[in-house]
């Protein structure tokens, strides 16, 4: 069975059990609206301060409940050890990986949909005109996030402290990715908007790099 | 409960045979050395009992025979190709989801095996194992036998030629074992392998046609392909 | 023997490094003495990205060999890249006071340098958190692999910042003029760093080796006991 199919399979299996308890959907959104809050009394939510500061806040916001919400992603396998079934049936690692970085992906975009409008809001930008161009940042810089916070969730799914270790080995890595992702939105909340090329590139790059290199590793990631 | 075949005829009797080789495994975890040089050979067909004091290593190299684990030396060798889709386990842990349904679980499962009219098999799968009525129930609600039953049922649903069996019977409840007993029956005669651990006595034993007993990670007596297994199994029901 | 020939070496080098750095090397013109930490801060970092390749190479071998032994050389040169990097950070902040005025800034080779450092903390802390040998190896010879490909996109990320936000460069920036007496001091020093760097890494493998002999002698010595006990159970039975 080739890896897209049977990813697709897991992933459906992945969006079934998330959608029947909403758990990590409901905590995720929850987290993000309290970082934005918090974040309000840093600095004073005027429109050209929000500008400055608005992409650098929403993507740390992004990160911080990314990291929080891919942990459960194996951690939830290891209760009746239903990974031991993944991994014996005719499929590839990397389908498993793969069905998991589908349905993170998808989580995470849902919770960004819904927080975004919402920061906007708050923050007195206006977002609607370059809504098109901002979903593809957004989306970039959550597949970069979700692939490399997959593989550490793996990682880091056997070690002690594996709540605390996961966001420990992910941020650092996801520096890149932070700068890449806050310059091109900070370039669509200016006065002008425009997409900045430079750093999409980079960001697309980023995202292969690393998808190649789950690939590459991916058998060393389930092994016992 | 349906005593008939979650599989097809046609299907048991045009799959390929199955033995497993091991040469001179052993398992290491840190401190641990849980196997220490174990080399078996069992051919397609035979029913292997493995016996054991918990501890011994039955479980390490069930997981190992699974392509779960990776030996820290020695290797496992299939007499088929593909071993992955022919072989099924039965383990200490349920392997299924348990905010799933009976049916989603066993459809999920249908479908990474790549299995054809999975709704149909999946019912008759339900039906066998007396689970049919409980199909659209969340496995979080099911007793413990319910979901031994399911677990099995999952375990045997591509069709297997291989049995890994680690402790199969244990939280099976009276009916369980009788649908368990009646499907080992047919397996056997359908010609599939079957490795089934256990430290303390149960009907299926008498089906076993080889009793091998490890202790220590090594294997300690083995009555060998055309040998009774009568012997050290009696062992077992005196310890028991 | 080769042990002592091989310190013996490192320490003449050592001083004779030192005694460029501090004699042989001209006065720069602005700084002046302070200048000269320049020396060990270059040396220092030469020695960290060499360890990290080191590493690097080490997690790549033994994920493809699944010999043990590299992934003791992996966790040997990631220790002495982090040492590295830590002296190489100090040295730089504390130049940077004195020499410009701020102890830092965030260039891309800084940044770069920064988050090496963490990244690798990182990893050393994720081995301590992992128990079984093998699989410790391989997650933090995993992890040591993304590291790694991680660091030349932080740096080319980090450049690709700076020029739209220029901030102030320390240490001459990238492209900066060397005197050429200076440059030869300079490699004299780094010369003499990568002996010592070399000899800190084999200390500490074979510091990693001989932990794992413990390990084994203890092994055999338990089997051995447990033989006995059982033959005993077994007799009296």
């Amino acid at each position: 069975m080739s890896a897209a199919r049977a990813a697709a399979i897991l992933l459906a299996k992945e969006l079934r059990l998330e959608f029947r308890t909403r758990e990590l959907l409901t905590g995720t959104v929850i987290f993000v609206l309290v970082v934005i809050v918090l974040f309000s009394f840093a600095f004073d939510p005027t429109a050209a301060d929000s500008r400055r500061y608005g992409p650098g806040l929403l993507w740390i916001a992004f990160l911080f409940a990314g990291s929080l919400m891919l942990h459960p992603s194996f951690a939830r396998e290891q209760a009746n050890q239903t990974l031991d079934a993944l991994r014996m049936a005719p499929i590839s690692a990397f389908a498993i990986l793969l069905g998991k970085m589908l349905a993170n992906f998808i989580f995470l975009a849902i919770a960004e949909a819904v927080l975004v409008p919402v920061f906007a809001v708050l923050y007195n930008v206006s977002l609607t005109a370059v809504a098109g161009r901002l979903a593809l940042v957004l989306a970039l810089g959550t597949l970069g996030l979700v692939i490399t916070g997959t593989v550490f969730s793996a990682v880091s799914a056997h070690a002690r402290m594996r709540e605390l270790l996961l966001p420990l080995l992910l941020l650092p890595i996801l520096a890149p990715l932070l700068i890449a992702a806050v310059e091109a939105t900070a370039s669509l909340f200016a006065e002008q908007p425009a997409l900045d090329r430079t750093w999409l590139t980079f960001l697309g790059g980023f995202d292969i790099v690393f998808l190649t290199a789950s690939w590459l590793l991916c058998d060393f990631l389930l092994e016992e | 409960m349906s005593a008939t075949s979650a599989t097809p005829a046609s299907a048991t009797q045009a799959a390929p045979s199955l033995g497993i080789s091991f040469e001179k495994i052993e398992k290491r975890f840190g401190a641990l050395q849980a196997l220490r040089g174990v080399s078996l050979d069992v051919q397609a067909g035979e029913f292997v009992a493995l016996l054991g004091h918990n501890g011994a290593g039955k479980t390490t190299l069930l997981r190992i025979a699974a392509l779960l684990m990776r030996p820290t030396s020695g290797a496992v060798r299939f007499t088929a190709d593909e071993p992955k889709a022919l072989v099924g386990m039965v383990s200490h842990s349920t392997l299924l989801y348990d905010e799933l349904t009976a049916a989603e679980n066993l459809t999920l499962f249908a479908e990474l095996y790549a299995l054809g009219d999975v709704a149909s098999r999946v019912a008759a799968a339900l039906e066998a194992c007396g689970l049919a009525s409980r199909a659209g129930s969340l496995v979080r609600t099911f007793s413990r036998g319910m979901r031994q039953r399911l677990s099995i049922a999952r375990a045997l649903l591509h069709g297997p030629r291989l049995l890994l069996l680690d402790e199969p019977a244990a939280g099976l409840d009276r009916q369980g074992l009788v649908w368990f007993g009646e499907t080992l029956e047919r397996l056997r005669d359908a010609g599939a392998t079957v490795l089934m651990s256990t430290h303390a006595r149960n009907e299926s034993l008498d089906l076993a046609t080889r009793a091998v007993s490890l202790a220590g990670g090594r294997i300690e007596h083995d009555s060998g392909p055309g040998g009774d297994p009568r012997p050290l199994l009696a062992a077992l029901r005196a310890e028991a | 023997m080769k042990r002592f020939a091989i310190t013996v070496a490192s320490a003449a080098l050592i001083f004779f490094a030192g005694y460029a750095a501090l004699f042989i090397a001209p006065d720069e013109s602005t700084m002046h003495a302070i200048q000269r930490v320049f020396y060990v801060h270059v040396a220092l970092w030469a020695s960290m990205y060499s360890a990290l390749t080191i590493a690097f190479v080490a997690n790549v071998a033994w994920l493809a060999t699944r010999n043990i032994k590299w992934d003791w050389l992996g966790v040997s040169a990631v220790e002495v890249g982090v040492v590295s990097c830590t002296g190489g950070l100090a040295t730089g902040v504390l130049w940077g006071k004195p020499a410009w005025g701020i102890w830092w800034t965030w260039d891309a080779r800084l940044t770069t340098a920064f988050l090496l450092w963490i990244l690798y903390i990182a990893y050393l802390l994720l081995r301590g958190l992992l128990e079984d040998p093998q699989r410790r190896a391989t997650l933090s010879a995993v992890f040591g692999i993304f590291a790694f490909l991680d660091a030349p996109l932080v740096y080319a990320s980090n450049r690709l910042w700076r020029t739209q936000h220029p901030a102030p460069v320390m240490f001459g920036g990238e492209n900066a003029y060397l005197d050429p007496t200076m440059a030869k001091a300079l490699m004299v020093c780094i010369a003499a760093i990568l002996p010592v760097m070399i000899f800190l890494l084999m200390d500490r493998y074979r510091l990693e080796r001989m932990r794992h002999e413990v390990e084994e002698l203890r092994l055999a010595a338990e089997e051995q006991a447990a033989d006995a006990n059982s033959a005993v159970t077994r007799s009296t039975a």
